[in-house]
């Protein structure tokens, strides 16, 4: 015995207008079967309208050990934040 | 709790003079309640314990299922059934959502199916036991997943990301079973004198093994210090049975049966319930093989891995051959 099922990322959107979001992984020969065994694992309490399955060897990700060459850049940029800019208090609708 | 006296493989705890600059950095973040996820850099004893603590952890999940099944048939109304096989599929549920996070750790599905059914990996002493009567449908949900709660709920705030996130989706649905198990004990406490002695005789059974479930004390385990420095153990198996019993003595006198524990009384002093010794050779016995039903149930689950071998192989040369011809249209 023999080769496991291939491993599948999940992804739910909860209700229209939401995004999918990462629920969990699960094991499937297929993606009709992933797709199955998502809503049985993961959506026994309506939790979902939609599922997306990946494989999880399809997925890219960044590297932990470049977080802060990746990541650092936007901390110093703090006037991408609205709050950056104070507004006089008679200033309406802004 | 599902998961007992997990080896940490630690002789003694260290302090953060003695440890590497990476192990220092690592405690560090643990220290400030950062999740660890899985790329992250770990100490290998730190993925090693939670391979072992989480796996243990899937196993009871499955394993509990065994228990319970067997009353599926038999369920007194149809309502009840539906509600057992809601129950039980939830537990299959849990148990994949944990299989998921320890496989972040580098270790496979089929290898820890294969240390269950060699004995190597573990599962809770409690599911050795067996379900003599419907009313054991009612003091599991009670008890067994009341205990199984006060553990998970800290486990929420572990510090492995994929844990944490399994452990709050599973808390998340829990309480349903425990309160199910509680309307079984209710329904039979107010029925006939045969249907609360039932129940009583189902308390009975069920409570030194319960409270078992939470393992020997452990305030000066090694292993304990060393889950609790990575945070993946938040209170000590003492402090988490205290509670379960303070929370459930109570219970009991609203179902108006009474747990077999003639030492079981209110000391105002303390603010908790004093209770009898627990009988800790029984709790190795079962843990090593010998309880009533150790060997019952890993056959069941042998007997079902080895059964749908051919399903599993036949699902994946089906999609295989579906793959090539896809390719060869293409």
């Amino acid at each position: 015995m023999s080769r496991e099922w291939p491993l599948w990322e999940i992804f739910i959107r909860s209700q229209h207008g939401l995004a999918h979001k990462h629920v969990g992984s699960l094991h499937a020969p297929d993606a009709e079967m992933a797709i199955k065994n998502a809503r049985d694992v993961y959506t026994r309490r309506n939790e979902g309208v939609s599922i997306w399955a990946v494989k999880s060897s399809d997925i890219v990700a960044s590297s932990p050990g470049e977080k802060e060459p990746m990541f650092e850049p936007a901390s110093s940029k703090v006037y991408r934040h609205p709050t950056f800019f104070p507004m006089p208090d008679e200033v309406k609708h802004i | 709790m599902y998961a007992q006296m997990v080896d940490t493989g630690a002789k003694k705890l260290r302090s953060l003079e003695e440890m590497t600059p990476e192990e220092r950095a690592f405690q560090a973040r643990v220290d400030a309640d950062i999740k660890i996820e899985p790329k992250d850099w770990m100490p290998e004893a730190y993925r090693k314990t939670l391979i072992r603590q989480i796996s243990q952890h899937a196993h009871s999940e499955i394993v509990g299922m065994l228990p319970e099944g067997n009353w599926i048939t038999r369920a007194p109304t149809l309502q009840r059934k539906a509600i057992l096989m809601a129950k039980v599929q939830d537990e299959a549920g849990h148990g994949l959502y944990l299989y998921c996070a320890a496989e972040t750790l580098g270790v496979s599905r089929d290898q820890m199916v294969a240390d269950l059914h060699s004995g190597k990996a573990k599962y809770s002493s409690i599911f050795n036991y067996p379900t003599l009567s419907w009313a054991d449908i009612g003091a599991i949900g009670w008890l067994v997943d009341g205990a199984a709660i006060m553990n998970q709920i800290p486990l929420c705030r572990c510090s492995f990301g994929p844990y944490s996130r399994a452990m709050i989706r599973v808390c998340k649905e829990e309480s349903f079973h425990q309160r199910q198990g509680f309307d079984i004990m209710i329904k039979l406490c107010r029925g006939t004198p045969e249907q609360k002695a039932m129940a009583q005789d189902a308390l009975n059974r069920w409570w030194w093994p319960s409270l078992m479930m939470f393992g020997p004390p452990d305030a000066s385990s090694v292993h304990s210090a060393q889950s609790a420095q990575w945070k993946i153990k938040i209170l000590s198996n003492d402090e988490l049975r205290q509670r379960f019993i303070d929370q459930t003595v109570p219970q009991a006198d609203f179902l108006g049966i009474t747990m077999p524990d003639p030492e079981l009384k209110w000391n105002a002093e303390r603010g908790h319930y004093d209770f009898g010794a627990i009988d800790w050779n029984e709790l190795y016995e079962v843990v090593k093989g010998n309880g009533p039903c150790n060997r019952e149930r890993l056959r069941a689950r042998v007997d079902a891995w080895e059964s749908g071998a051919w399903v599993r192989e036949a699902a994946l040369a089906h999609a295989e051959k579906r793959a090539a011809a896809g390719r060869r249209a293409a």
